[in-house]
């Protein structure tokens, strides 16, 4: 075992642009075992100088833990890195840096009480955000990029994609030749989006290498030179994305022809009584840190399907607690049920008329993780479904319930009493689905239905959500990803700032004029 | 090196088998510590653990000092498992015995059948109007109920100190601080000639029965379970956190009040300053120790009791310092929060350094 980790300096990247022959860095035969599962088996994986490098995979493909590993958060069971040609033992995160590894995370790692220059001396591990030599490097580089960030603002006043800009930032004060990207674009605008791809192209053209883990086909097929694709823990495929279409790539990625949720639902005619009606609401966020919502009017039929897309923490939050009725309005008429108000009508009354909600979080949300399905199911379903007869539950009825969801959204579990923790992402938002869906409600309000969700448990959930529609219920879809609000729904509207934008078509609107909304141009895209 | 590895699901073995353990590990350190204390570790421990029992009179009293453990902590566990933390039972559990109390007094001399039922009701309301007020300042101003229903307590103490100094001094008592004992009609009868078993560990055995059907038959308890484990799904559900937290700390004050009422229409039979050797707080530990389960708190209580009895009598047999009480109770306590985290968590022995990558 070697470890001479810390000598080495990272190069410059101009150094490293002829030696083309030796990979960056070169896994071989990368283990990693958990209990229960083997999280990576026998990986091996070459990364180029000036490459843009796509992971991809499903949820519990391995791609986390093969990140872990290069970043020296986990070590292998057994396997070899390679590093510029020499073996390396990676411990720690310290030592891949010193190495010239950086890393973007999904989840932002940033203080949100201190400063952009702050937190970059924090990661640094060296003076502080006052130093002016700091300050004017984190200009240098953000103006270098791109990158239009003010060191001196505090990192809870940005937005979403500032903060990720605070990271590349913080990543490339580090000189890396080799930068890790996690799921970079789950929570930026389409604008955002293209300003980042083209950062990320001038990275590359410096001869640094990028490794970019995704499961958005449609991106890596835009972005990435080769794509290295992860399943059950193995590699299984390596290709290049150009030459692909997103259909073989997902087959690659699900290890069967994929389909993609049907879509043969005819466009809602737009005649009928509205469902749910909203008019002009504001309400206060729960927390101190929610967005309250401003004059949101909006409007469901039967038979159809409203998404509402929005970058997160624009009042998603405040709206689908308002619509659920976790959160009463101040004003009962601003909220019509079939004509009736219901404004200031609890959950339990809301639920009663209807009305079932899939909310975001499913895990502590939507479940308790540590009840069974059985119980879970009861949770949501004791009144529509009768489990219980004067304050005594019937266990039988909810386990019966509890088996009938499982088996008509095919989940995977251990049976009915199985914990809800111990379900798959996918297959436990199946199951809060399937127990939305059975209970026959009238309107369903789904939030981020296929959130992290691997590609065949979200196929098989818009499908579901659109038959919901077409059976005469009407839905609400509050969702980020706009290929799925373009697929599912007839109409869409935009939420930002706690403004709701006026609802389109879908057929008559495109990705840049909602993306422009989503921006808060609303002035421009309409 | 030892790892612990987060369990997937919680582990149902360990979930009762750590009681066990924390019983066995709390014995055996027993021992050595009689040992050190000079003691033979056979004879101190018969004379703590069998002695108590041999007789029936023994028995008895056991029950005596189960009755209130148990029925103040079936009360608990409910708003334990609802993330209620009423730690104020010992203040509770006095106000129920001045309500019982006072209607003995009140009706001294002139007691009638319905006299008892009375007092047990009226310790009930007592208690539970004591717990009414962390619940009222909870939902309403969001005070922690741990700090409101502890200071309670001590509120509750200050308020029997000063009826039994003051107004209701028994005339005839040569000044001591206590009320007049009780008329024949409102003292709890006896179920078992030579002991003190009273009526009251019946009444504790169906309030362990009545608080198991609640938990496992009833959507109340689900209700509970939910709120304790997950707010967040249970506004989902429509589940009202306000009425669990009114109804869990009315349900553990009365059932603490009740406890009160009994002592001193039982044991006691009357009003002093001191009515529980800290039943209201021990009864925190007997819940826990119980797994919050009421069949678990009834054989936690039973233990409990053994440890108090115990202590005297390895008192009396051996004079063995009676401070060994508190350090039994306390050693129960430590291992068992000790080795619940067997019950997350799975510990692992392995060698340094291996199983890292070459």
């Amino acid at each position: 075992m070697q470890s001479d980790a810390s000598s080495t300096p990272p190069a410059p990247p101009s150094a490293i642009r002829g030696a083309q022959a030796t990979p960056r860095l070169r896994l071989r035969d990368v283990t990693k075992h958990f209990p229960g599962c083997l999280a990576n088996d026998r990986v091996s994986l070459d990364l180029q100088p000036g490459e843009i490098h796509a992971l991809l995979g499903e949820n519990g493909a391995g791609k986390s833990t093969l990140v872990k590993i290069l970043y020296g958060v986990q070590s292998a069971d057994s396997g070899t890195i390679e590093w510029e040609g020499r073996p390396v033992d990676i411990p720690n995160p310290g030592t891949a840096r010193a190495l010239g590894i950086g890393m973007v995370f999904q989840h932002f790692s940033l203080f949100e009480t201190l400063s952009v220059a702050d937190n970059v001396a924090l990661a640094l591990g060296s003076g502080t955000g006052r130093d002016a030599s700091l300050i004017q490097e984190i200009s240098r580089l953000s103006e270098e990029y791109g990158l239009a960030l003010d060191p001196g603002r505090i990192v809870h006043e940005l937005s979403v994609g500032e903060r990720q800009r605070v990271e590349i930032v913080r990543c490339l004060m580090q000189n890396p030749s080799l930068i890790v990207m996690d799921e970079p674009t789950s929570v930026l605008t389409p604008h955002e989006v293209t300003r980042l791809f083209s950062v990320l192209r001038r990275l590359r053209d410096e001869g640094r290498t990028i490794l970019y883990i995704s499961h958005k086909l449609q991106e890596i097929r835009d972005l990435c030179d080769r794509a290295t694709i992860l399943r059950g823990g193995k590699v299984v495929a390596s290709c290049d994305p150009r030459v692909e279409t997103p259909k073989s790539l997902a087959a690659l990625m699900i290890g069967r022809s994929f389909d993609g949720p049907k879509s043969d639902k005819p466009v809602s005619t737009g005649a009928g009584v509205p469902l749910l009606e909203v008019h002009g609401l504001s309400q206060e966020a729960a927390s101190p840190f929610g967005t309250s919502l401003k004059n949101v009017s909006l409007h469901v039929r039967a038979g159809e399907v409203l998404g509402i897309a929005g970058v997160a923490g624009n009042g998603q939050n405040t709206l689908l607690a308002a619509l659920s009725g976790e959160s009463v309005s101040p004003r009962d008429d601003w909220i019509k049920f079939e004509g009736k108000s219901i404004g200031r009508v609890g959950a339990r009354g809301r639920r009663d008329m209807g009305i079932t909600f899939v909310p975001e979080e499913r895990l502590g949300h939507g479940s308790v993780p540590d009840l069974s399905l059985d119980e879970n199911a009861l949770l949501s379903g004791w009144r529509r479904w009768g489990l219980v007869r004067r304050g005594l539950i019937s266990r039988g009825k909810a386990r019966e319930k509890a088996e009938t969801v499982i088996e008509a959204f095919n989940v995977v579990s251990a049976g009915s009493s199985a914990a809800a923790r111990s379900l798959s992402g996918g297959n436990l938002q199946k199951f809060i689905i399937g127990r939305e869906i059975l209970q026959e409600p009238k309107l369903l309000i789904a939030a981020q239905p296929t959130w992290g969700v691997d590609a065949g448990s979200a196929a098989a959930i818009q499908t579901a959500l659109m038959e919901l529609a077409r059976s005469g219920a009407g839905v609400i879809v509050v969702s980020q990803d706009l290929d799925e609000l373009f697929m599912i729904s007839d109409r869409v509207a935009v939420i930002f700032d706690g403004h709701l934008s006026e609802s389109r078509p879908t057929h008559a609107t495109t990705a840049e004029e909602v993306g422009l909304l989503m921006g808060g141009l609303f002035e421009a895209a309409s | 090196m030892i790892t612990l590895d987060r369990r997937p699901e919680t582990s149902h073995i360990w979930l009762y088998a750590t009681p066990l353990l924390a019983v066995f590990l709390t014995v055996l350190c027993g021992a050595i510590l009689f040992a050190f204390l000079g003691f033979d570790p056979a004879d101190a421990l018969h004379a703590y653990f069998i002695l108590p029992l041999a007789d029936q009179y023994g028995l008895g009293e056991l029950t005596v000092k189960a009755t209130p453990l148990a029925m103040i902590a079936v009360g608990l566990a409910l708003g334990f498992r609802a993330n209620v933390w009423n730690i104020g039972a010992e203040g509770q559990l006095t106000l129920g015995a001045i309500f019982g109390g006072g209607l003995a007094l009140a009706f001294y001399g002139q007691e009638g059948p319905l006299l008892l039922p009375a007092m047990l009701i009226g310790g009930m309301v007592g208690g539970a109007l004591w717990a009414a007020i962390p619940a009222f300042l909870r939902t309403r101003f969001n005070a922690n109920e741990i700090l409101v229903s502890l200071m309670l307590t001590y509120v509750a103490g200050l308020l029997l100190s000063y009826l039994v100094t003051g107004p209701w001094k028994d005339p005839m008592g040569f000044g001591f601080p206590q009320t007049r004992l009780f008329g024949e009609g409102a003292i709890l009868p006896i179920l078992l000639d030579g002991t003190r078993m009273h009526i009251g560990f019946p009444l504790a055995l169906v309030a362990v029965a009545a608080a198991w059907f609640i938990v496992s038959r009833s959507l109340f308890g689900f209700q509970i379970k939910v709120v304790g484990l997950t707010p967040p799904a249970a506004g989902y559900a429509g589940f009202s956190g306000r009425r669990i937290i009114w109804a869990t700390l009315m349900i553990g004050g009365a059932l603490a009040g009740l406890a009160g009422a009994i002592e001193v229409s039982g044991p006691i039979g009357q009003l002093t300053p001191s009515i529980s050797p800290g039943y209201g707080f021990t009864a925190i530990i007997v819940a826990f120790l119980g797994r919050l389960h009421p069949v678990g708190i009834l054989l936690a209580a039973l233990l409990m009791a053994l440890s108090y009895i115990g202590g005297e009598t390895a008192q009396i047999e051996l004079g063995l310092p009676v401070a060994v009480t508190g350090v039994f109770q306390g050693m129960l306590l430590f291992f068992l929060l000790a080795s619940d985290v067997l019950v997350h968590f799975r510990v692992r022995f392995r060698l340094r350094g291996a199983g890292r990558a070459a």
